[in-house]
This record gives C-alpha cells, sequence and structure tokens, in this order.
C-alpha cells in the first residue's frame, strides 16, 4: 500500500535523514582510517580520473557490444537447450541426455577457463572457415556458459506452467510443437523474466573477462591505464561504468518482480 | 436421420501405476445422443473421457470414433482430437491470450483458417453464448461461470462431432452453475452429441437420452434417466442415488 499526506511525507523525511546521518558515519570512519590519505591518493586521484574519463567509456562501449550480441544468442540458444530438456518420451532420451551433459559441463567449468580455452584453443586448430578473431571467441564462450545457466532458468518456467495447459492445447489438436510455441513458452518467459534479467546483469560484468584473451575494453583499457601511470583511479572509473549499466537492468528487475506479485496478489484476493 | 455411431469403447482397461482405474468400460453414443457419466468421484469418469480424447494412453480395449479406431498404433492423435471437444472442470483456458485468441488459437493453428474467417466464427460463437464483449478480456477478468463459458466456445470453434464435459460446474460457484448448464442444455437441444462426466443429477435427469453409473470403473447401470434415477436395479446405484437425495441433490 502506498502512504499518502502527511504520513507519506514524514516517512520519507525520516528515510532521508537515517540515510544522511548513515553515510556521514561511513565517511567519517574511512577518511579517518589511517591509511585514507595514501588510498586516497591512489585510488581517488581527481586528475587521473578526469583522464580515465577521456579513455574508458570508449573503450566501454566494446563491453556493451559483447554483451549485446551475446544476450541474443544466449536467449535463443538457451531456449533451444530448454525446450531440448523438456522433450517427453524415450525417443528423444539422446536429445534429453546431450542438453543435460551440456548445462552440467558449462555450469561446471568456471567461465574464466572456457575463454582461455576457446579463446587459445579453436584459432590454434587452424581449420580453415573458422574465425581466428579473440573477440570471436570470448563472445562465443560467454554464450556457452550464460546459455547454460538460462536454459535452467526457462526450464524452471516451462516446468511450471501446469500440466492441464498443456492437455488443453493438445486437445484442440495442437501438435506437441505447436503447443510449445503457442501455449506453453509464452508463459514460461514471462514467468522467468526477473531471473533472466538477473543472469544478465552476471553477464554485463563477465563481459570484462573477454580482455583476457586481448580485446581491450574496459577492464584492459584501465590496466592500461594504471600501469602508465601507477594510480588505480581508471580502476574505478571502470567499477562506476559497470555499476551505472548494471541499476536501470536491476531496477527494472525489481519493478517487475513487485507488479508480478502485486497480480498474483489480486488473483489470489479476487478468486 | 438414421442415428451414427458416433464414439464405441469397447473393453476399456486404463491403470496408473499399479491403481486399476478402468476396468472394462463399455459403453456407445449415438449421433445426438447425450449421455450423462454420473458417480462418486475416483470412480472414472474423468479419466474415461481423457481417454477418449487420447489424452491418456489406454491398456487394453479400443475405442472407435465415427467407424474408426482411434486407439489402433499409428492413428494420428492430432488428428483424432479435432473432431472432439473436450472441456475441463479447471476451465483451462489460455490466461495469455484473450478470450478472442483463445477461441481462434485451434482455428488458426491446427485446421489452418485465416485470421479473418477464424475471428468471424469466433465472433459469431461468443455472441451465440453472450460472451461477445468479454472478446477482449484475459481469462483472469472473467467470473468462473464466464471463463467456463469460453472455455465451452473455445471447444467448440472446432466444429467437433462429440464433446467431452468433464464436470464443468464442480469448481463453480453454485450462483454460476446455471448460466453454463443453460449453454449445455442450448448444446443438447442443437444436436451437439456429448458425454457428460456430472454430479448435477437433476441437469441429467433432464437432459440426458441415456445416463451410466460408474463405479469403482466399471458401468454398473446405462440406461434412460428416469429408469436410472427412479427404479434402479443394481444395490451400489440405489445407495448411491440415496445419498444424493439425501444431500437434497436429485
Amino acid at each position: 500500500m502506498r502512504a499518502h499526506g502527511a504520513s507519506g511525507w514524514r516517512s520519507t523525511l525520516i528515510a532521508l535523514a537515517s540515510t544522511i546521518v548513515f553515510a556521514l558515519v561511513v565517511v567519517l570512519v574511512v577518511s579517518n582510517s589511517r591509511g585514507w590519505p595514501e588510498v586516497q591518493r591512489q585510488f581517488f586521484n581527481g586528475e587521473f580520473f578526469r583522464e580515465s574519463l577521456r579513455v574508458i567509456p570508449k573503450a566501454f562501449l566494446l563491453n556493451v557490444r559483447i554483451f549485446l550480441i551475446a544476450e541474443v544468442f544466449i536467449l535463443v540458444f538457451a531456449l533451444f537447450i530448454a525446450i531440448l530438456r523438456s522433450l517427453p518420451g524415450p525417443v528423444f532420451f539422446p536429445l534429453r541426455a546431450l542438453a543435460i551433459v551440456y548445462t552440467d559441463f558449462f555450469r561446471g567449468v568456471p567461465t574464466i577457463l572456457v575463454i582461455y580455452l576457446l579463446g587459445f584453443g579453436a584459432p590454434a586448430l587452424q581449420i580453415s572457415g573458422i574465425p581466428r578473431d579473440e573477440l570471436f571467441w570470448g563472445v562465443v564462450a560467454l554464450v556457452l556458459v550464460y546459455s547454460a545457466y538460462v536454459s535452467e532458468v526457462y526450464r524452471a518456467g516451462i516446468d511450471s506452467v501446469h500440466p492441464s495447459q498443456e492437455a488443453a492445447a493438445r486437445s484442440l489438436g495442437l501438435s506437441q510443437t505447436k503447443t510449445l510455441r503457442y501455449v506453453i513458452v509464452p508463459q514460461a518467459v514471462r514467468r522467468v523474466v526477473p531471473p533472466l534479467l538477473n543472469d544478465f546483469i552476471g553477464l554485463q560484468k563477465d563481459t570484462a573477462l573477454v580482455a583476457l584473451l586481448g580485446p581491450v575494453e574496459a577492464f584492459r583499457q584501465s590496466q592500461i591505464e594504471v600501469a602508465s601511470n601507477f594510480n588505480y583511479t581508471p580502476y574505478l572509473v571502470t567499477a562506476i561504468l559497470f555499476v551505472l549499466l548494471t541499476i536501470p537492468l536491476a531496477r527494472l528487475t525489481d519493478w517487475l518482480v513487485i507488479r508480478d506479485r502485486r497480480r498474483q496478489l489480486a488473483l489470489g484476493a479476487g478468486r | 436421420m438414421s442415428a451414427v455411431t458416433v464414439l464405441e469403447v469397447e473393453g476399456l482397461h486404463k491403470s496408473f501405476g499399479r491403481t486399476e482405474v478402468l476396468k472394462g468400460i463399455d459403453v456407445e453414443l449415438r449421433s445426438h445422443e447425450v449421455v450423462c457419466l454420473i458417480g462418486a468421484s475416483g470412480s472414472g469418469k474423468s479419466t474415461l473421457l481423457r481417454c477418449v480424447n487420447l489424452l491418456e494412453p489406454i491398456d487394453a480395449g479400443r475405442i472407435e470414433f465415427l467407424g474408426e479406431e482411434i486407439t489402433a498404433p499409428k492413428v494420428d492423435a492430432n488428428q483424432v482430437r479435432r473432431g472432439i471437444g473436450i472441456v475441463f472442470q479447471a476451465f483451462n483456458l489460455f490466461p495469455h491470450m484473450s478470450v478472442l485468441r483463445n477461441v481462434t488459437l485451434g482455428p488458426k493453428k491446427v485446421l489452418g483458417l485465416s485470421t479473418e474467417q477464424a475471428e468471424t466464427e469466433a465472433v459469431d460463437l461468443l455472441r451465440r453464448f453472450g460472451l461477445l464483449d468479454k472478446k477482449g478480456e484475459y481469462p483472469d477478468r472473467l467470473s468462473g461461470g464466464q471463463q467456463q463459458r469460453a472455455a465451452i466456445v473455445r471447444a467448440l470453434a472446432m466444429k467437433p462431432q462429440l464433446m467431452l464435459l468433464d464436470e464443468v460446474t464442480s469448481a463453480l460457484d453454485p450462483e454460476l452453475v446455471a448460466e453454463v448448464l443453460d449453454v449445455i442444455r442450448e448444446l443438447a437441444e442443437s444436436g451437439m452429441t456429448m458425454l457428460i462426466a456430472t454430479h448435477e443429477m437433476s441437469f441429467a435427469r433432464d437432459v440426458a437420452n441415456r445416463v451410466c453409473f460408474l463405479d469403482d470403473g466399471v458401468i454398473l447401470e446405462d440406461g434412460p434417466p428416469l429408469e436410472i434415477f427412479f427404479s434402479p436395479q443394481n444395490p451400489r446405484t440405489q445407495q448411491f442415488l440415496q445419498r444424493i437425495i439425501e444431500a437434497g441433490r436429485l
């Protein structure tokens, strides 16, 4: 329930006051610590901050590109894996098994290892027609790893659709495939949007791992800056950029969760 | 018009795990016939309907629909289901679609009608059952009675030759039961062949051409409603009806 009128203003004021007090305490504790002057010089240097802002955001665009491209492929590929795993009957056992092996493997192996193995291994095969670009393999690695997670999210959504929905669809004469396409998957996807976005927040951060293969994205660029100035402020700038990218997605996720809860409450109260 | 056999069930057996739910069911429906299945919960009424719609594989026996054995191997279940509509106790409308899209999904994606054609037909049906003003609504905005009527329309949109109704009023508030029963009555009058599992005894008495009493997976008695309700031969039927009468439901 939303607060209105005088009581609403009062609670806003209380929230504001307590936030200011809390922030003051944190600032005082940190700035009075013994190592603060040194940390301030190394991490919060105004001059290097401004200099970083000139180069790092440009490199950060590469992170955004990696994220956007990987996201599209993950959404499609993970759904494919989830559907394979949901196929019923003994005929489809090999496909189900394949999907299980895939998700187990890529959820089990650390992302950083997948990136190394693919990024350095695949181009080294020197098979003609296979791209040798590190960036390409970095994105492939992210897609493979995150598809494993996201397919589990999809699968949870598919499993959460009541079997009676499938019965209703099949009873109309819809095939298994059309039942999935028009009835099961649309409902499943709606339900898993919040956890899906959550995985994408993770993906945004992990775009920095692609730097290990060589492409100069934000993290790599800040490493270069740090090494040339012996000052850590560029890392701070990169961190801020990542947070700024994440916040809208995080708030959107919260909003969707709240909206779903409201809707369910309304339904429960209705009948 | 000579009566064609629409549905013929012979020696149908069905088990879930070790529990045998149907223990040799024989039942026949001719065209335009309305047959009501009565019996206690758990007697196998719903399972029988689900078997006829091929939603459950059967263990033994055979089911013929319009002279074709639909339980034979290699029969295309999707093809069979086009001709057999089923309405469930819990409505099972698709919650992410408007009423209109619920109704047009089958005709469009199964029968291959154009959107325009499917919508024209759907609108006619919705008008006939008093739901035209609800065509743009989502199921969660409808009352239980409206949802169930929409589910009936959805099944009818496939122009089935047989309708299966599985306790379609059991999940409804008492004041909403009548509007759904009226719809079924109208269907019966229009000549729809129907197999109806129900607890509404007076409805069964009024609408059915025949009533079958199911008990523990067997049809113990099968006959005209007046015979079954007022001079039941089997002691189990007598006992069941006695309890219904005591509960004031007949």
